[in-house]
């Protein structure tokens, strides 16, 4: 229930605030979603969506950082593992 | 899928179990907070990563599975009119009620659809306007701001014959419900992600504080659920009871704000039923006086449709992470997603469903 999947921003109707909706690609499906919680919402970003409607805008660099701090978890790993 | 993926790597997850290996030295009882989160760790074997010393225990984040018998019952009887379209989630349509669920209304030709979102049974209204269209609004805050939403265009849009049956509940309270319970033995939480992608992390500091428990917002993926048990392993080693997020790329500390202000225009805090949990004070959203008019309890009577939980069913031990899904004797023999008993065998997030469906194998 509370899943929400990532999806690029691909056109937006802008004609209706209250209904703003947009054309999402889920890894090749495209459905029509609601953008009307998410104003700053821009085509080419990647929204969370849920029931039809985004909830949030990813922070790519945060996403990005993660997969950065894997290097810092091996070396720690690593660190901690030569020790008897 | 990007942001799907990259989460899901078995290398990943394999360094950040070895991490919680290193961190851990004494036993902790953690619980997931979201179904989500649950079927998850049961898909893919997070907990099977885990060192011996890390119990997770699966929490009440399913809306289908707290989803008291009596609601169902009352959908039911929306359902049964000729006047009415209902539209309800797929999972809640084969939730059974007293006597039947959903889909037997359907089967017995009443029209029941299931749609994707709430804002779908909206455009059902404006395509159907002699028919009464009802939405079954269930859900935690994830799911909150859609149906308001819903709420807001049809009175936007003066769309008279869109109604909701709102089954709403709210997560702070619940936490604070099972931590208060004597036998709890739950020392740490996984915050559900989505839940603060709408309502941030400031909600969980009073319950850290109060109840001296971490709390880690954390992700759907493996490599987010590890993380987040990590954080969490990582305070309680030191002594640290604090909210964290783990889960950054979707959530931020203070959450969706238009989210946040639309469903406090269209709902209000209230009491709510939850299936094994019993009534639990301000634990809910109910409908505005202003939008009452969108409420299908007032629109069709139906306060006088009452009924009792089965008494088979363990789902309020299930729901409590106090008995897990093998341990209830009527597991996968009475009651299978074929033929439930209760919810938690029904949704695709609770917790029996999952073990039925990627843990068979192990006895209890």
């Amino acid at each position: 229930m509370c899943l929400a999947v990532p999806g690029e921003i691909l056109s937006i109707d802008e004609s209706n605030p209250v209904i703003r909706n947009a054309r999402v690609n889920f890894g090749g499906v495209v459905k029509e979603v609601s953008l009307a919680m998410t104003p700053e919402a821009t085509v080419g970003q990647y929204v969370l969506i849920h029931a039809g409607l985004a909830l949030g805008v990813i922070d790519e660099e945060e996403a990005n950082q993660i997969i950065e701090d894997f290097n810092t978890i091996a070396e720690l790993n690593q660190a901690e593992g030569a020790q008897p | 899928m990007k942001f799907v993926d990259e989460f899901r790597d078995r290398g990943k997850a394999q360094q950040l179990a070895e991490a919680i290996r290193h961190a851990v030295t004494r036993p902790h009882t953690l619980m997931e907070i979201c179904g989500g989160q649950t079927h998850a760790i049961v898909k893919f074997g997070v907990d099977e990563l885990l060192p011996p010393e890390i119990t997770l225990v699966h929490g009440p984040g399913c809306p289908v599975c707290v989803t008291p018998v009596e609601l169902v019952d009352k959908a039911i009887a929306l359902a049964q009119r000729n006047d009415v379209i209902f539209c309800s989630f797929g999972d809640m349509a084969r939730v059974p009620g007293s006597r039947l669920d959903l889909l037997g209304v359907k089967a017995a030709g009443g029209d029941v659809r299931i749609v994707y979102s709430p804002l779908d049974a909206v455009k059902l209204a404006r395509k159907f306007p002699e028919k009464e269209v009802i939405f079954f609004a269930i859900g935690f805050e994830t799911t909150a701001p859609a149906n308001a939403l819903a709420v807001y265009q049809a009175h936007e849009l003066q769309i008279e014959n869109f109604s909701i049956l709102a089954s709403h509940v709210l997560v702070p309270p619940a936490m604070e419900a099972i931590l208060s319970a004597e036998q709890c033995r739950v020392t740490g939480f996984l915050a559900a992600g989505h839940v603060c992608t709408v309502m941030g992390c400031t909600q969980y500091e009073p319950i850290a504080r109060k109840y001296g428990v971490p709390i880690v917002v954390t992700g759907f993926e493996p490599v987010d659920i590890l993380r987040g048990i990590l954080g969490c392993v990582q305070q309680l080693e030191q002594g640290r009871a604090e909210v964290t997020n783990a889960y950054a790329r979707a959530v931020t500390h203070d959450g969706n704000h238009a989210a946040q202000r639309l469903i406090d225009t269209v709902f209000e805090v209230t009491g709510r039923k939850w299936r094994g949990l019993g009534e639990i004070p301000n634990s809910g959203l109910g409908l505005r006086p202003e939008f009452h008019a969108f409420d299908a309890e007032r629109r069709f009577g139906l306060s006088t449709i009452t009924a009792e939980e089965s008494t088979e069913c363990i789902s309020g031990a299930i729901l409590q992470g106090l008995r897990k899904p093998a341990e209830c004797p009527a597991f996968g023999t009475r009651c299978t997603p074929e033929t439930p008993l209760g919810a938690p065998m029904v949704s695709n997030e609770g917790a029996c469903a999952a073990y039925y469906r990627y843990r068979r194998h192990v006895t209890p």
